[in-house]
């Protein structure tokens, strides 16, 4: 019956961002946070192999920010318990610093057979967590996994790449990154939101998880941002006229043979 | 921190090896350090002495048969035993999915910090690197820099053109090479589509979306794309709630940046979006004329893709004849 802690990051609602048309820097504040879309599939992930074999299933979340309304959620989606580092000193850390404290945080809760991520973050999207994590627990890791099967110490993932799918194994305890194909995450019912409520939510600082200031935020930082700003579109935006769909296939065809992207 | 030296490039892919030079060549120039290319494979023969035509001053060579596959574990091992030995300043790595599983345990082993997918490289004038990379969906372009070295940045392809191979010295470092057992093992390996063009390299793909009904109806939009010589690519509903497709072009899927994108009903969330705006040329076809993708677009066709296409084959046709 395996044991599954499965990292939630509370992301950015990417589709809500805004830019402020003068300076073009994107306006964060205020905007709505929600479970990553690839780690809720690795909740649903864990969740369903909880109902085929067994198990319990805990999910650990790290953030500056106050994250208790998606560890609900991820409550009701089916995780027995919620392990949540919440502090000021996680403020602008990269991932070299998320994962150390993502790690310490893992050995706390102890004993575990698998940990499951999203392939990235909505936000993010760096992709680096899950391997990172796996490396400082000194255990395997499987990426991008569209597939996940379990068979006693051994787990197999069909993993999703660029020009093939790669089936590997290896025993557990193992870290898996998991895909957007690999399942649909389930709508909690009322019930079982209801239920939720009376889970456990574990809040941790830095400190009870034994990681110092230096190994955290900016100071425990690889990678420090400096800027982030909409990108340039830079498109003509011109529309193409004509009385018929033969008019404006031919004024389209001629405007792209002199930009010179088609014939000649 | 002022130990570490030297410019590194690596990829599992080799033609993305050759655009990473093009890529590290610059920063090398601008630190005044050397540019080494890390080779592993099984029978490289004169690979070495291409890369350095392509503009690598050092390449270190693991020449293994059991390197043929170039598995991430064995790569990894190797590379960061040699990064240790070495103390590189700048290491960079093709950002494929592989790639990016293997910057990301590089940088966690070096204890250092990592970028992904960086489209951009430049030295600051602290002499650090500083990156640009696409995040929010496409929504937002970040700039970063980095507080420990080795600076590990996975570089996207194509973010870099192949550089002009040239006559010119360099040096080759053969390494010897322990292969370790890996906790990970191969069971199996499916090619997907490998007979085709991958639709990255596509010069121009007609992509469909949710305004075609039926896959059927994709047969116009396949016309097209042969007669311009081009691939026929669609939006993630189309995979992965019709089922017709087993790709998208998206955030979650193919990133391309051909000379001309056709959207054909598509109506431009920005998933689908952070998956095609590197395009060249951008041409939307939707009846909608509030549609979102006409925000990102160069031309705009505000009618029935249904008319619309097959009259832009008949055209092309009249031109070519």
């Amino acid at each position: 019956m395996p044991r599954i802690i499965v990292c939630l990051k509370q992301a950015l609602d990417v589709s809500q961002l805004k830019a402020d048309p003068s300076s073009r820097k994107l306006v964060t504040a205020g905007v709505p946070r929600k479970i990553s879309d690839f780690d809720k599939n690795a909740l649903e992930e864990a969740v369903s192999l909880k109902e085929k074999l067994g198990g319990e299933v805990v999910t650990i979340t790290s953030s500056a920010e106050d994250a208790k309304t998606s560890i609900r959620e991820a409550l009701a989606i089916g995780a027995d318990k919620g392990y949540f580092v919440n502090d000021e000193g996680l403020r602008n850390s990269c991932t070299l610093a998320t994962s150390h404290v993502l790690a310490e945080a893992i050995k706390k809760i102890g004993q575990f057979d698998l940990v499951l991520c999203g392939e990235a973050s909505i936000d993010g999207f760096s992709a680096q967590i899950g391997p990172r994590v796996a490396e400082i627990l000194g255990i395997p890791v499987l990426t991008y996994a569209r597939s996940i099967t379990v068979q006693g110490d051994t787990v197999t993932a069909e993993r999703s790449l660029e020009d093939r799918y790669e089936t590997v194994r290896t025993k557990m305890p193992a870290v898996i990154t998991v895909t957007r194909e690999i399942n649909e995450p389930r709508i909690p019912s009322l019930m079982a939101i209801m239920k939720a409520s009376k889970k456990e939510i574990v809040s941790w600082r830095l400190a009870d998880i034994s990681v110092p200031p230096e190994k955290a935020g900016e100071q425990g930082s690889g990678v420090k941002i400096m800027d982030v700003s909409a990108p340039k579109v830079e498109r003509k935006k011109e529309t193409i006229q004509g009385e018929s769909p033969r008019e404006i296939a031919a004024n389209l065809v001629k405007a792209l043979i002199q930009d010179g992207v088609i014939g000649r | 921190m002022n130990d570490h030296k030297g410019v590194w490039v690596f990829s599992e892919n080799y033609e993305l090896m050759l655009e990473l030079l093009a890529g590290g060549r610059p920063l090398a120039a601008s630190l005044k350090t050397e540019l080494a290319a890390i080779l592993m494979g099984s029978q490289l023969n004169d690979r070495a002495t291409e890369l350095v035509r392509h503009g690598a001053d050092k390449v270190y060579s693991m020449d293994n048969p059991d390197l043929k596959d170039c598995h991430t574990e064995r790569c990894l091992s190797l590379l960061a035993k040699l990064a240790i030995e070495h103390k590189p300043e700048i290491i960079l790595i093709g950002s494929t999915k592989s790639g990016k599983e293997l910057a990301s345990r590089l940088a966690a082993r070096l204890e250092t910090g990592c970028t992904p997918d960086c489209v951009q490289l430049d030295i600051n004038g602290q002499g650090t690197l500083t990156t640009k990379r696409v995040v929010y969906s496409g929504n937002a372009v970040v700039t970063a820099t980095y507080l420990k070295k080795p600076q590990i940045a996975a570089v996207l392809p194509r973010a870099f053109e192949k550089p002009e191979p040239t006559e010119r010295k360099g040096h080759v470092v053969t390494v010897d090479v322990k292969i370790e057992k890996s906790a990970v093992e191969i069971v199996e390996i499916n090619e997907i589509r490998a007979a085709e063009v991958k639709i990255e390299e596509a010069k121009i793909v007609i992509c469909g979306g949710r305004g075609i009904d039926k896959k059927e109806d994709f047969q116009p939009l396949i016309e097209l794309a042969n007669l311009l010589g081009g691939q026929v690519g669609n939006t993630r509903p189309l995979a992965e709630d019709r089922k017709w497709f087993t790709e998208w072009i998206g955030l979650s899927g193919k990133k391309i940046r051909p000379a001309l994108y056709m959207g054909c009903g598509i109506s431009g969330m920005i998933q689908h979006v952070a998956g095609m705006r590197d395009s060249q040329v951008v041409v939307a076809i939707n009846k909608d004329p509030e549609a979102a993708i006409f925000e990102v677009a160069d031309y705009v066709v505000v009618g029935n893709l249904y008319e619309i296409v097959p009259a832009i084959a008949e055209q092309l046709r009249k031109q070519l004849s």
